[in-house]
């Protein structure tokens, strides 16, 4: 692809130091985002997903430390950057709808001072009525009534609080917006509502965005393409439609043939087993014992992730044969 | 709503007031000892001659001046209309001196003193508290604030004698005792203000440092708590300076319950301070209660206490009155 990329991510590594032990939560993890894309990140609990949100971010906190890799936005490596360049950096060029959106804003400050003060954080020279009036018209964008902006947190409703984190990510006009599990905590209904909004002023921004979560069927509804994490790796990177259609590696068709299907009427097969310790990790591919197709090269070498069919990429060694 | 809220507030205030009002009638009647007998006991003690035969009518005649001689309930309900209207009789042993005079020569020594004290360590303990649990804090307030959290431990009048040991007694840098020296006229100017300030030093110094350690400990406490919520982790993606992150999202969410202990601690301060007026001879409220309580001195103790109770009342009033405007979401 000769498209310029929005963020490009190579090999980042984060681990948490416990004791003596490192524990790779997020393990050599590279991949590109462009304009206007959306990348869906999905996994089980513990997969890294999160953390890697964090780490692109750099709001991870002890005991978790990026260990390598590089993250380039606009040019320059994000993990790199000294600390007031990041802080310029965050919002302005990068911006989070966080996990707990219930309680991501701070209770006892007016939103409009909330929403206000990333502006004024970030020297952008505009006059009170300027700000006023740009909030004013977020607002109306994430379709709340202007009211809000001189509510608390807690006279808005949890639809609402997480329009207002949405209205809250776009005031900068970031290039790239990370959602951690935008809809989690909401209902289903409001669920589609609010991540229609999402997508909606994502589009009219052009910016290129991460969504986190473990709905698949949010997945199909929203994301360009996909990328499957499993024990702190990216086992498959693919375009929406094909990812559905004909996943490649065994752990994304297990997950694909887990989701209850409206069309043929069948037995929901889990996948067996559970997601090993990161602390103790089999050898070669981490998914192996798990594997239905395992073969004997599975259980000494961790298979890389690899181009296979243009725009698509899996890490299995028998994905690799194939198509080889 | 906010008019309900406001006018709960105020008869609430009310209530504590007459409540308070009738419980300080009660219990300095319970305790043995008569204010009369008290006052003849120290006449004899230092061999005056206490009236002789006519002993018996002069009694009687002062039980009638303070109105000992009516049924309780009589005494009672004339209390409860004087007090309200602040007059609250005349003091025993400083007879023909009002309570309330005396009371209000008092309060402003103590208001000064203790408040002022009270804020300071409330301001440097909540500061310095909140800077301990701040992951980018300079590491030397980690070394020096547990200092102030061993001095928590020791009672602030026996710190206070020690300074006054030290600083009053074997240096001769700050007076021994009094709110300011002996032969000035109070009058509002620098040199009187100064003379204040050096008298008021050690006992201020004595209650700081010993509070400080506690403020911090609490403020330590809940700012941990704060520092794990998810507005913080926002605060910080937005980008916002950390002066701005440290200040208004997490010292201002963490102050929230220290407010409240702040409004007990101003309430309690004046009787909790008794000990250190006495240790420095300070002519405050806590100095006039134990004399009274000393001589039995039914009026002035029932005065002192009254204003104690007024002032945790008012306190907890002003404080329930702010606490909507720091924290929106009380005032349901």
């Amino acid at each position: 692809m000769s498209q310029e990329t929005a963020l490009q991510v190579k090999n980042l590594r984060v681990s948490y130091m416990t004791g003596d032990q490192q524990v790779k939560a997020v393990d050599d993890v590279s991949f590109s985002l462009y304009p206007g894309e959306r990348l869906g990140i999905v996994g089980e609990s513990g997969s890294g997903k999160t953390t890697l949100a964090m780490a692109l971010m750099r709001l991870h906190k002890p005991p978790a430390y990026i260990m390598g890799g590089e993250a380039i936005l606009d040019g320059r490596d994000i993990l790199s950057l000294g600390r007031d360049q990041m802080r310029q950096t965050r919002w302005s060029k990068l911006s989070l709808i966080p996990q707990g959106s219930m309680n991501s804003l701070n209770p006892v400050i007016k939103i409009k001072h909330q929403m206000a003060d990333a502006i004024e954080a970030h020297e952008r020279g505009w006059t009170r009525g300027q700000i006023a009036k740009h909030i004013g018209e977020l607002l109306g964008r994430v379709g709340l009534p202007d009211s809000v902006a001189e509510m608390y947190p807690h006279e808005l409703s949890g639809g609402m609080k997480q329009r207002v984190c949405i209205a809250l990510a776009i005031i900068l006009e970031p290039s790239v917006i990370i959602a951690d599990e935008p809809t989690s905590a909401l209902d289903v209904v409001v669920q589609r509502v609010v991540m229609q909004t999402l997508n909606d002023v994502q589009e009219q921004l052009n910016a290129a965005m991460i969504i986190i979560g473990h709905d698949m069927g949010l997945m199909a509804q929203s994301a360009d393409r996909l990328a499957v994490m499993y024990a702190g790796k990216m086992v498959e990177v693919s375009p929406i439609a094909s990812f559905f259609k004909d996943p490649q590696h065994p752990y994304s068709k297990l997950l694909i043939s887990s989701l209850p299907s409206p069309e043929e009427k069948r037995e929901l097969a889990g996948i067996p087993g559970s997601q090993p310790s990161l602390l103790d990790l089999p050898s070669g591919c981490a998914f192996h014992p798990r594997c239905p197709l395992v073969v004997e090269r599975c259980t000494g070498e961790i298979p890389l992730l690899r181009d296979f069919s243009g725009d698509r990429r899996a890490a299995c060694h028998l994905v690799e044969e194939q198509s080889s | 709503m906010k008019q309900a809220y406001f006018i709960r507030r105020l008869v609430m205030f009310f209530v504590v007031v007459i409540l308070a009002a009738t419980l300080n009638f009660i219990i300095p009647r319970l305790a043995p000892g008569d204010p009369i007998g008290a006052v003849l006991e120290e006449l004899r003690a230092r061999g005056a001659s206490t009236g002789g035969d006519a002993e018996d009518e002069i009694v009687a005649a002062y039980r009638a001046r303070f109105g000992l001689d009516q049924p309780v309930y009589v005494q009672y309900l004339r209390f409860l209309t004087n007090t309200l209207r602040f007059d609250l009789g005349y003091s025993i042993s400083y007879y023909p001196q009002k309570v309330e005079a005396a009371l209000l020569r008092a309060l402003p020594w103590t208001v000064g003193l203790l408040a002022l004290s009270t804020l300071i360590s409330f301001a440097c303990g909540s500061f310095f508290g909140a800077l301990m649990a701040w992951p980018r804090a300079p590491a030397s307030v980690n070394r020096f604030v547990p200092f102030f959290m061993v001095l928590s431990a020791v009672p602030y009048y026996l710190l206070g004698l020690i300074l006054l040991y030290i600083f009053a007694f074997v240096m001769r840098l700050l007076p021994l005792g009094g709110a300011y020296s002996s032969g000035t006229i109070p009058r509002l100017d620098l040199d009187f203000l100064l003379d204040v300030i050096r008298h008021g030093m050690l006992p201020a110094l004595s209650i700081v440092l010993t509070s400080v350690g506690f403020w911090a400990l609490g403020m330590r406490g809940v700012m941990v708590t704060v520092l794990g919520e998810d507005y913080l982790t926002l605060a910080e993606a937005k980008g916002l300076p950390d002066r701005r992150i440290f200040f208004g999202y997490a010292m201002r969410n963490a102050l929230l319950p220290q407010v409240t202990a702040l409004a007990i601690a101003l309430g309690t301060v004046a009787s909790g301070a008794v000990l250190v007026e006495v240790v420095f001879n300070y002519p405050g409220i806590g100095w006039l209660l134990y004399n009274a309580l000393r001589s039995s001195d039914y009026y002035m103790v029932q005065g002192v206490t009254f204003c104690l109770i007024l002032t945790v009342a008012v306190s907890v009033l002003v404080v329930d009155l702010i606490y909507p405007l720091l924290d929106p979401r009380i005032e349901r």
